[in-house]
C-alpha cells in the first residue's frame, strides 16, 4: 500500500502546506496558476476555430483536468522525461511549448510543432523532455517503460511520467509494461489521469473496480495511490514524493488522480452532455471542483493574487491563444513536397545510406 | 575464408557491434541466458552480461515498445522476436510508433532500432508461426526492410542495420540458420538498398529475396544442366530500401523474368516488383513478368504439403520454360 499520503477526506489535509508546496516562491505559484489558465485559453481558442473549420480530425480537450498536467510537469527536473496519449494540448504547454507552434500544427500549418505532419494528437518536444503526444490509446505505456529504461541504462538518476486515461487501463499493453516495469525494476511513474469516462463509456461500465484503478499496480507488487487531481497543490505533493522516490529505488509506481474533463471525449462527442453524463453533472465539477478556481481561491485568500492581477492573466492568457490562432492563419501549409521529408533520418541528412536504393516508390 | 553457420554470422555481428559501441543492447524472448531459441545469441551473455544481452518476459507489445522508447533516447536496441510471426501483438508499437514517431514529430525524434528474428515457413509450425511479414513491414514509410539469403549477407547487412538510424525490421529464417557459407574474418558491411547478383547469366532472371533466393539457385542450376538456358539471379537482400536499379539491369539484359517470392502472391513484394518492372522496362520485356509464389492459403501444417506450398524448384521451372 502506499506510503504517501493517502486520499482523505476533502479538506483534511491542507497540501499547500507540504513543502514542496509550500517553499515555492509567490511568483512561482502564480506562474502554476497561469499555466493552468493558459491551457484554458489555449483551448477554448482552439475550439472556436475548430467550430469555423479552421483543423480538421479530433480535438481532445483538457480543460478541467489542468492541475494535473502543470503540476507533474512543474516537478520534472532534467533528467525526468514525461510521455501522455492523445489528450496532449495540456502536457506540452506544461513543459514549455509555445502556443504558436500547438495552434499552428491544429491548423496543419509547416509552421506547427510537428511541421503540420502530427496532428492535435502528435505534439512532440524532445528538448523538453516531451515524448509525445500519442494517439493510440493505451500505445505510449510500453514507450514510456523505454524511456525508463534507456534512464537506467545510461545510469542517469531520473523518471519517466507516463500518463495515461481511465480507459487506457483496460489495453494488454500496460499490463505487460507494468510487469515489465517491477521486474527491471525501472523509475517510470504510470500516472492515471481518471476523468471517469473512456470514450462515451462511464468508468463504471468500463472498468472493473474495487477501491480505484491504481490499486491494479498491487499484481505487480508496484506501489499505488490515488489522490485528488482538482487541488495543484496535491497533485504536487504526491508526485514530488513519487518522482524522489523513483530516484532513489529505481521502482516504478502507480498514481491514480482523480479528475474531469469539462468537454466531451473529443468534440466530435455530441453525447457527453445529456447522453451519457448529465449536464448537471459538468455544472457540478465546474462549481465546486474546477482547478484554476480553487488554486486561484487560495492565491487569493492568501494574498499572494488579487483578482485584479488574476483578471490580467486570464485576458493575457487569452490574448495569447488569439495571437497563436493569428499565427496560425497566416502561417503557410506544408507542401506535398514535405511529404517525403522527416520519413527517414537517413534520405533527410542525405547520408550515404540515405543515397543508397530507393526509399518511396511514388514513380 | 571460414564457412559458418548463419546464426553465427549473425552472432559475429552482434558481438562486434556490442563491442563497437556501448548503446548497443540485446533484448528478446531467451537470447540471454537460454542463448536464444535458435541459438543465434549463443554466448553473449557470457561474453557481455546482463546489461547488453537482456532476457524479457513473454511480453513482445511490452518489450518491443520498450525498446523503442529507449531508441529515443539513444540507445540502439536490438530486439528479437522469437519468430516475426509475433510482430502481429506487437503491431502497434512496430508500425505506429517505430514507423511513425519520426514524421509525426516533424523529424524531431529517431528511432535507430532493429527488430529481428525468423520469417519463413516450411517448419511444420501451423499458419500462425509461418508468415511471411516483410510485404506488410516494406508497405510502412518509415521502416526498412531487409531480408538476408547467406551467411555473408546476413552479418554484412546485420551490422549495417544497427548503425542504422532508422527502424530496421530484419527477416532471417529457420531454415538458414544451421547452413554454412563462407565469412571474412576480416569486418565488412553491405549498405542497405543494394541488390546482389548472386548468378550471372543471359537468357532469364529471377529475382528475390531471403531464402526464396537459394530455391532459384537451384533452378538456375537445372536449367543450366538440363536445358542449356542461362539463368541470372538477383537478390534484392533489402525490400526498403530498394536497388532498383539492379532489378532494371538484370531484366534488360535477360528481358525475361520471373519473381521468386515466399510472400503469399497477394500485395507481396513481388507485386511490388512487377509493378515497377512493367512500368519502367516494359519495352525490355520478351515475356510477361512471371512470378512464383507462396500458394495463395494459410500455412499448412501438414509437412509434406508445406513444402509443396513455399515456391519449389519444379515451380520455378515450370514458369520459366512457360515463358522461354
Amino acid at each position: 500500500m502506499s506510503q504517501i499520503a493517502a486520499k482523505t477526506e476533502a479538506g483534511q489535509v491542507d497540501y499547500s502546506k507540504d513543502p514542496i508546496n509550500a517553499s515555492l516562491p509567490s511568483e512561482e505559484q502564480i506562474r502554476l496558476l497561469r499555466d493552468m489558465v493558459r491551457i484554458r485559453r489555449f483551448e477554448q481558442t482552439a475550439l472556436k476555430f475548430y467550430n469555423q473549420s479552421k483543423m480538421a480530425g479530433f480535438l481532445h480537450l483538457y480543460i478541467g483536468q489542468e492541475a494535473v498536467a502543470v503540476g507533474t510537469v512543474s516537478l520534472m527536473g532534467d533528467n525526468d522525461h514525461c510521455i501522455t496519449a492523445y489528450r496532449d494540448h495540456g502536457h506540452a504547454l506544461a513543459v514549455g511549448m509555445s502556443m504558436n507552434e500547438c495552434m499552428a500544427e491544429l491548423y496543419g500549418k509547416a509552421t506547427g510543432c510537428s511541421k503540420g505532419k502530427g496532428g492535435s494528437m502528435h505534439y512532440f518536444a524532445p528538448d523538453k523532455n516531451y515524448w509525445g503526444g500519442h494517439g493510440i490509446v493505451g500505445g505510449q505505456t510500453p514507450l514510456g517503460l523505454g524511456l525508463a529504461y534507456g534512464l537506467k541504462y545510461k545510469g542517469i538518476k531520473g523518471a519517466a511520467l507516463c500518463f495515461l486515461g481511465d480507459g487506457a487501463v483496460n489495453q494488454g499493453c500496460f499490463y505487460e509494461s507494468l510487469n515489465m516495469a517491477a521486474l527491471f525494476e525501472l523509475p517510470v511513474i504510470y500516472i492515471i489521469e481518471n476523468n471517469k469516462y473512456s470514450m462515451g463509456t462511464s468508468l463504471e461500465r468500463s472498468s472493473v473496480i474495487d477501491k480505484c484503478l491504481a490499486q491494479r499496480a498491487e499484481a505487480f507488487c508496484i506501489e499505488w495511490t490515488q489522490a485528488g487531481g482538482e487541488d495543484i497543490s496535491e497533485v504536487r505533493a504526491v508526485t514530488h514524493k513519487a518522482i524522489q522516490r523513483a530516484h532513489e529505488t529505481s521502482k516504478p509506481m502507480v498514481i491514480e488522480f482523480d479528475t474531469y474533463r469539462y468537454y466531451g471525449h473529443s468534440v466530435a462527442d455530441s453525447k457527453h452532455k445529456g447522453g451519457y453524463r448529465q449536464e448537471e453533472e459538468i455544472e457540478r465539477y465546474k462549481r465546486e471542483h474546477d482547478p484554476i478556481q480553487i488554486y486561484k481561491n487560495r492565491l487569493v485568500a492568501q494574498k499572494l493574487l488579487t483578482e485584479e492581477q488574476y483578471e490580467a492573466i486570464d485576458a493575457e492568457a487569452k490574448k495569447e491563444a488569439h495571437d497563436a490562432a493569428k499565427f496560425a492563419e497566416e502561417s503557410p501549409f506544408p507542401t506535398v513536397d514535405d511529404l517525403f521529408d522527416d520519413v527517414y533520418f537517413e534520405v533527410d541528412r542525405q547520408t550515404e545510406a540515405g543515397r543508397t536504393g530507393r526509399h518511396f516508390f511514388n514513380d | 575464408m571460414p564457412l559458418i553457420e548463419y546464426r553465427d554470422a549473425l552472432n559475429q555481428a552482434f558481438a562486434e557491434e556490442i563491442e563497437r559501441d556501448p548503446n548497443v543492447v540485446l533484448i528478446g524472448e531467451e537470447v540471454a541466458q537460454y542463448d536464444g531459441a535458435y541459438k543465434v545469441t549463443r554466448g553473449l551473455w557470457k561474453k557481455f552480461g546482463d546489461k547488453r544481452v537482456v532476457d524479457t518476459p513473454i511480453s513482445e507489445a511490452a518489450f518491443i515498445g520498450m525498446g523503442i522508447g529507449a531508441s529515443m533516447l539513444g540507445l540502439r536496441p536490438v530486439m528479437e522476436l522469437m519468430f516475426w510471426s509475433f510482430a502481429t501483438v506487437a503491431y502497434d508499437q512496430i508500425v505506429n510508433n517505430a514507423g511513425q514517431i519520426r514524421y509525426m514529430s516533424g523529424g524531431l525524434i529517431n528511432c535507430p532500432i532493429v527488430i529481428r528474428g525468423p520469417a519463413n515457413g516450411g517448419t511444420g509450425v501451423g499458419a500462425t508461426h509461418s508468415h511471411t511479414p516483410e510485404n506488410w513491414l516494406a508497405a510502412i514509410p518509415g521502416l526498412k526492410v531487409v531480408c538476408a539469403a547467406t551467411a555473408y549477407d546476413a552479418k554484412g547487412l546485420m551490422k549495417t542495420a544497427i548503425r542504422d538510424n532508422d527502424p530496421v525490421m530484419f527477416m532471417e529464417s529457420t531454415l538458414l540458420y544451421g547452413e554454412k557459407w563462407e565469412v571474412p574474418e576480416e569486418e565488412y558491411l553491405i549498405p542497405l538498398g543494394v541488390a546482389d547478383v548472386k548468378r550471372e547469366g543471359t537468357d532469364i532472371s529471377f529475382i528475390g529475396h531471403g531464402r526464396a533466393i537459394l530455391t532459384a539457385l537451384k533452378a538456375a542450376e537445372v536449367l543450366e544442366t538440363e536445358h542449356n538456358i542461362s539463368a541470372e539471379v538477383v537478390d534484392i537482400r533489402s525490400i526498403r530500401p530498394l536497388d532498383e536499379e539492379a532489378i532494371l539491369n538484370s531484366v534488360r539484359k535477360t528481358h525475361r523474368v520471373v519473381l521468386v517470392d515466399e510472400n503469399k502472391p497477394f500485395c507481396g513484394v513481388s507485386a511490388q516488383i512487377a509493378s515497377i518492372i512493367q512500368e519502367k522496362c516494359f519495352d525490355d520485356l520478351d515475356a510477361p513478368v512471371g512470378r512464383v509464389c507462396t500458394l495463395d492459403a494459410p500455412a499448412i501444417y501438414s509437412p509434406p504439403v508445406e513444402r509443396l506450398q513455399l515456391p519449389t524448384v519444379e515451380r520455378i521451372l515450370a514458369k520459366a520454360l512457360s515463358i522461354l
